[in-house]
């Protein structure tokens, strides 16, 4: 399970994110704004005014299944590559009953890895939704895929593709709220390391693995 | 296409529902097409592409009188021969296909694309292509399967009903170049009336299935048929009890798009709190007055 990148650096911080899964992520993330935002306009004409963005509704229209198939590419490669740590163990049961706990910040888990069981849930949200928001992607397609598909079908996987997208859109929300929340996440995402005590102190199995069963 | 002699009454991706409504007097038109008097001459499918400068590309013989074979963006309406029996001999279901102008437009429903999909004060559903962003909803929430997208330009296109005639008071050109009556235009309870009176003929004429279709779950259409064999309504190519449905109703519907802003404010809100009641999770040595340097990247 342990790969090149978490390692205990020179200066005694720890790699979390290697360089090229950085700049994955942040890929994912813009993808993921610009589709939010075109998809919003499309969704209620409450929040039309996010097309001008795009440079108008037609060219909104156009480049958000680009960006969706951009997304794809980007993402599954990224989730294969974070797949074993991403696997659920006993320990993530415990993790999720006493979540609420841990939002309180009244709990404190001995047995965490690399991801705790509230990204893996991340994580295995996002897996199938992404997979989902595709493919229906594909049946809303204009001028090249949509009209290959039947109307009734089209009706119910536009819906589809709309709920989903609000499925992702509350996943993201608290993806990116948790990173706020935990101090020290979002530099791990952005420079890649961590130090000793942040490591230790929420995912205290992964620091275990990095420094050969060390506790400090 | 935009015209300020036309009353919009109806606005496809607006957030307030009512449009303006101070001239209430404007009639509501129809056409009707009485399928029993047709004789399949196209002068309408003719007509049509000549008013509206469409000309579809030439295609190649599909062994049928239908030609082209199905509506585009350059035939808005469309003669259908169907071949079916009827007592046990060989008939023609002659059908005149084309936007069928609902009262309650599918079309207009789904449309996410301000003002692209407009219905008139006279009844006419009309597409704005300015406004029009080409997602093909329309195509997708029609139930009649009318609209059509243009690939060299990303717009949907389909039958005006001639609004631009209509509201300078001419009769829609198909109307107009009809030979036998098949197509009446006029206002809507005047060609109701003419329905039921032609209704009344065929049915003495021993047509005893004959109907008019002008389906309620659409609100009705402004542009209604006699059908010799009302029976038999999917053999023209009409659908039997059409509606928008619940699944494109839910899709566009200001509850879905209500739950939908409700679930991200929430999110946001939740947040909010969340960071107001508990604080951020910092490791504890550095709560302590080192937390300045561990938060910094």
């Amino acid at each position: 399970m342990k790969r090149d990148e978490d390692v205990v650096l020179p200066d005694g911080k720890i790699l979390r994110h290697d360089n090229s899964e950085r700049i994955v992520h942040w890929l994912i993330a813009i993808a993921f704004l610009f589709l939010f935002f075109s998809g919003l306009a499309l969704f209620s004409p409450f929040f039309f005014w996010t097309s001008a963005i795009f440079g108008g509704g037609q060219f909104m229209r156009v480049l958000h299944p680009f960006a969706g198939v951009l997304l794809v590419l980007l993402f599954y490669p990224y989730a294969w590559k974070i797949r074993k740590d991403n696997q659920w163990t006993p320990a993530d049961a415990k993790w999720v009953e006493h979540s609420v706990a841990y939002m309180k910040k009244k709990v404190e888990f001995s047995d965490t890895g690399k991801y705790n069981a509230g990204q893996k849930l991340m994580y295995w949200s996002m897996v199938p939704i992404i997979a989902i928001l595709f493919l229906t992607g594909i049946t809303m397609w204009q001028p090249w895929f949509a009209n290959a598909f039947p109307a009734p079908l089209r009706r119910v996987t536009s819906l589809l593709h709309a709920v989903s997208a609000f499925v992702m859109f509350i996943g993201i929300g608290i993806h990116w709220y948790a990173a706020y929340w935990t101090r020290g996440s979002i530099r791990a995402m952005v420079r890649g390391t961590v130090t000793k005590a942040w490591a230790r102190f929420h995912h205290p199995a992964w620091f275990r693995q990095i420094t050969g069963g060390k506790d400090r | 296409m935009a015209l300020e002699t036309q009353d919009i009454r109806a606005r496809s991706a607006t957030t307030v529902e009512s449009a303006p409504n101070a001239r209430s007097f404007r009639p509501e038109v129809a056409k009707l097409i009485d399928l029993s008097r047709c004789i399949g001459c196209k002068a309408c499918q003719a007509a049509c592409m000549e008013w509206n400068d469409l000309r579809e590309e030439v295609g190649t013989f599909q062994g049928t009188y239908t030609n082209p074979l199905n509506l585009s963006d350059q035939s808005w309406t469309v003669m259908k021969f169907n071949e079916t029996e009827v007592d046990g001999s060989l008939a023609w279901f002659i059908f005149k296909d084309g936007c069928l102008h609902c009262a309650d437009p599918g079309c207009l429903k789904a449309c996410p694309a301000p003002g692209a999909v407009v219905r008139y004060a006279n009844g006419i559903v009309d597409f704005q292509q300015d406004n029009c962003i080409g997602c093909g909803y329309c195509i997708t929430g029609c139930p009649f399967d009318i609209p059509r997208i243009r690939k060299e330009d990303g717009r949907v296109y389909k039958c005006t009903l001639c609004s631009d005639r209509v509201s300078v008071g001419l009769e829609p050109a198909c109307i107009k170049s009809c030979p036998t009556q098949a197509l009446t235009f006029g206002s809507q309870d005047e060609m109701k009336e003419l329905a039921a009176h032609r209704l009344v003929d065929l049915r003495e004429r021993g047509l005893s299935k004959a109907a008019i279709y002008d389906p309620p779950g659409v609100g009705g259409t402004h542009v209604f048929f006699v059908l010799p064999h009302g029976d038999r309504s999917e053999t023209y190519g009409l659908p039997r009890d059409p509606s928008v449905g619940p699944v494109v109703t839910f899709w566009r519907s200001g509850v879905a798009r209500a739950l939908g802003v409700a679930a991200m404010f929430g999110v946001l809100v939740a947040g909010v709190l969340h960071y107001m009641r508990y604080g951020p999770l910092e490791v504890p040595d550095e709560a302590d007055g080192k937390s300045g340097k561990e938060a910094q990247p």
